[in-house]
Order: C-alpha cells, then structure tokens, then sequence
C-alpha cells in the first residue's frame, strides 16, 4: 500500500500563489485530479513527483520527504505533460535508456512496450511518432520499473478517442492491480470515465475531494442559468415561474431575451420544453449561459 | 561518478542533430588555414605561435567548449526531456560528472587534437610548440566545459553568456585590461604551454603553479555547483 500525503502545501512563485494551503491523501486505485488550466494541478503535480519543492508544508510518500530524495523514483513513474523525449533515439533505445538508469535491462524494456502495445513500432525514431505513440512510449519508460506510484500530467492531451480509450483501459488496470495511480485532467468527462475517486483544484485551492457521484451531483446542482428567446417571452415568464424549478426570471426587453435561474437542472431541462409547447409558444433560442468550466469549478469552490 | 547510459545520451544527443556540422567546422577551418600558411610561408615558429595562440587556443577551443559545454545539457533543459533523466534513482552530481566527461571528451576531440595536427602542419613541432598548444588546449577544454555546463544549468541564454564570456572577455578584454588576463581560463592554459615550448616561444601573464590551481578550483567549483543546481532543478510547468 503506497500513498502520497500532500499536508498543508502551499507553493508560490514570487507574488503568485499557484497552490494554496492544500491537503490530500492519494491512495491506491485510480485518482483524479481535476481542475481549469491555471489551477495549479501541473504544480501539484510537480511537487508529488519532486520536480518543485513546497513553499510550506509537506509532501510525503509513505512518510519519505520526495524533495529532494532521488531514491523515491524507485517507486515513482512519471508521465510528464511535455512532449519532448530524445526524439533522435527509437523507442526502443529510449525506454531501454530508462531501464538502465534504474539498473535494469533488456527484459524490462521490453515489457514495458509490451505493456503498451508499442512492440511494432520500437525500432521506428521517436521523431516519427504520432502523439499518441508518444504518449505510449512515455508510458513505457515509466512503466519499466513496476512502480507503485503512477504519476500523469494530462495525459489525454492531443490524443484520438481510441488512443484515449486504450490509455484509459491501462491506467483502469493498473489501478486494479493495485497501484496508486494519479492522473490530472480538466476534463470532466474523462475523469468521469476512467477515476473513482476525485480531487478538484480550482485557483489553487483545493476545492473537492470524494467520490465521483458526488461531485457530479454538486456540480448538477448548483444554479443554473439560460438565455431563452422565445415567440412570446412573457407568456413564457409566467409559466415558468409557477413551477418551483425556476427560481427567478428576468424578462430583457432590450435584448428580447428571458434570463432565467434554474434551481433544478434537471427538472426545469424537462419542463421548458413542456410548458412551451403546452402554450403554444415557440423556442427560438436556449443557451445555457454560465457552462464554462470556470463557473462550474468556482461554484464548487463555493458549496 | 559515472553512468554509461547519460553518457550515452549524451553524446548521442551532442553529436547527432547539427551541432556536429558546427562542432566539425572550426577545425577544418584551422586545418585548412595551417596548410593554406605553411604552404605559402614555409614553416616559421613565430607564425605557428600566431595561428595556434590566435585562433586555436583564443577562437577555437572556448567556442567548442560552449557548444559542447551547453549542449551537454541546456537542450535537455530547455525542452524538458532532462525529466527522464532526473526521474530515476540515480544521483544528481553523478549526472553532471558523467555529461562533463563526455563534454571535456568532445572539446578536446574536436579542439585540442585538431590543434596539435596543424601545429605539426605549420612547423612540425618545432619548439614543441605544437604540443605545447595542444596540451594547453586540452587543460582548457576541461575548464571551458565545466563552466560552460555550469552556465547551462544556470541560464537558459548559456549559449550567449558563454560566447559573450568567450569573446568579450577573453579576447576583448584580454587585450586591453592586463588585470583581465590573470582572470582567463585561456591565459592559465598557456602558462601550461609556456613550460612545455621551448624557452621563450610562449608566454603567459600567469605564473604555472597559480594556473593550475586557478584551473583546478573553477573547474571542481563549477561541477560541485553544477551539481547542487541540478538537485534544486524545478521544471518550469504548462502554467
């Protein structure tokens, strides 16, 4: 049972707070670390892979400071965000590289691109590899060691879905076999598909932890709001607002827009149509106008 | 203090890519003047003295040195890839060690070699003075890639502070401030050439015992911090 104990970590550049007073335990399985861009998850981490030490606090692995302490990477692999690798070496050459500097050989290397299904491309240089090869042969050379700590910045970026779907049937895997596998994404629909369990950082600060129901239901149901243009926004407005679902409106007359807060997404998503129909009134226009990721993080941040 | 495979990489990664082309263009060129002077002036000590103090040791081995020096590891910093490097149970001076040797080994390939076989060409080591630059190339190329490789784990412009280092301040104002010359690597390598050529043929501002110290100080200070700088290596992230 290996686990990262981040405790009370802040780290900032200059002026910049870019993680704020963060605690966290990751354990094995599969962990998401959500989050904007910006939010300070490729600081977070840089820290647990011991690129960047803490301004304050601590970040352990099982209770072993990993600043500074090269030893740690016996039970670390890291899948960084950025591309660059040797491209002048093969694949091969490349992950058997990193075999040998953990005084390893052949017969790791090997299995490692077994691992990831890049055997048919190894002797191939890296130069000519798509992304998504890219990604596989960084994973190999992570994977060489077996470790116990699975560390990956974004590591769906530029990727195709089967890629995707692949890299993601792996991580499940290792997961299951009980490692701690930590990947950082701010895409919510792939940390749904592929993490149980979720850690969300929004400006730094950590804004949610726990199961992965139970961050979909906060994030479902935090207000939200529509623009609606419709054949007849009044007659609309007072539809609507008979139900409880809605929770307030704003009849625009400048624009000839209905603003609209819904208090239950999924009900009101339902009555809308409904009500419009049952009165004859044509929709012209349904936006939701508060769905950037942004507003949805910073209303976690808030609950 | 050494690991077969960064030096491995190193090289690799030194002398793939075009950094080869540059590396191999500054001997050609001493060669081809060696033989274009030789054959034009005969062999003449003073002229070797010119070309080998003048170009070889004042040009050629601190502008190898830089490429060799920072290429051993400013493009891995620069792109990141040192990451794979830095990721393992390997300690971090044994990584500096081992990419200062192949640098000191691809200095002196490419500067201290090239530069005895045109002074054999100019004068056929008369005076021992072909040798005498050459072993003072080759102590040069020590320093120079030491501090050169220190400069890349400092800076991400090592190429340009290494040239302005080079060319500005051995060459510019080693000829104008005396007091400058005492503080050039270039100087303490030809207190070495001094004593090998024979009486008279090569003179240097600084005393044999003082440069040797002198080269020995900046080289192991340059690698011990080198080294320190590498263990305190934060990635600068996508953020």
């Amino acid at each position: 049972m290996t686990s990262i104990e981040i405790d009370k970590v802040s780290r900032w550049f200059g002026n910049v707070v870019a993680v704020n007073d963060v605690t966290m335990r990751v354990g094995p399985g599969v962990t998401g670390l959500l989050g904007p861009n910006g939010a300070g998850k490729s600081t977070l981490i840089h820290m647990m892979a011991g690129f960047l030490a803490p301004s304050s606090g601590t970040v352990t692995l099982d209770g072993a400071a990993i600043w500074g302490n090269e030893q740690i990477y016996r039970q670390i692999g890291l899948v960084p965000e950025r591309e660059a690798m040797y491209d002048f070496l093969t694949g091969r050459e490349f992950v058997r590289a990193n075999a040998e500097l953990h005084g390893l050989g052949e017969d790791a290397a090997q299995r490692a691109l077994a691992t990831v299904e890049m055997e048919y491309a190894q002797d191939r240089r890296i130069s000519t590899y798509s992304k998504g090869m890219r990604q596989r042969v960084k994973m190999a050379s992570a994977l060489v060691h077996d470790p116990a700590v699975l560390l990956l910045d974004e590591p769906f970026n530029g990727m195709d879905p089967r890629q995707r779907m692949q890299l993601m049937e792996l991580l499940r895997q290792m997961g299951a076999e009980g490692r701690t596998v930590l990947f950082s994404s701010h895409i919510l629909e792939e940390v749904e598909q592929l993490a149980a369990h979720i850690e969300v950082v929004v400006a730094g600060r950590h804004a949610a932890s726990g199961d992965f129901r139970k961050i979909r239901r906060l994030m479902t149901n935090r207000p939200h709001r529509y623009l609606v243009r419709s054949s007849d926004d009044r007659a609309l407005a007072a539809a609507l607002i008979a139900d409880p679902s809605t929770a307030g409106i704003e009849v625009d007359l400048q624009e000839g827009v209905l603003r609209i807060q819904a208090a239950d997404f999924g009900r009101f998503t339902t009555l809308l149509p409904v009500v419009a129909r049952a009165r004859g009134i044509r929709l012209l226009a349904v936006s939701p106008s508060d769905e950037s990721l942004e507003s949805v993080f910073s209303y976690l941040v808030a609950a | 203090m050494f690991h077969p495979t960064v030096a491995r990489l190193t090289y690799r990664g030194l002398l793939g890519r075009r950094r080869i082309v540059v590396l191999l263009a500054l001997p050609v060129l001493l060669l081809l003047v060696s033989a274009v002077v030789r054959a034009l002036t005969g062999a003449d000590d003073a002229t070797a003295t010119n070309v080998l103090g003048g170009f070889a040791l004042a040009t050629m081995v601190p502008l190898i040195g830089v490429i060799a020096g920072t290429g051993a590891i400013g493009p891995e910093i620069d792109d990141g890839s040192v990451v794979y490097l830095l990721a393992k149970p390997v300690k971090r001076p044994t990584i500096i060690v081992t990419k200062l040797l192949v640098a000191i080994g691809v200095t002196m390939a490419f500067s201290a070699i090239p530069t005895l076989i045109a002074g054999l060409l100019l004068n056929g080591n008369s005076e021992r003075i072909a040798v005498a630059y050459a072993a003072a190339a080759a102590v040069a190329s020590i320093a120079y890639s030491a501090l050169f490789l220190l400069l890349a784990t400092l800076t991400r412009h090592a190429v340009v502070a290494g040239l302005v280092y080079a060319l500005v301040w051995e060459a510019f104002f080693g000829n104008l401030v005396p007091g400058a010359r005492t503080l050039s690597i270039q100087q303490w390598a030809l207190a070495l050439a001094e004593k090998i050529g024979a009486p008279g043929a090569i003179t240097s501002d600084v005393a044999l015992p003082t440069a040797l110290v002198l080269l020995a100080a900046v080289t192991t200070a340059a690698t011990w911090y080198a080294g320190q700088k590498l263990r305190r290596l934060t990635l600068a992230g996508e953020e």
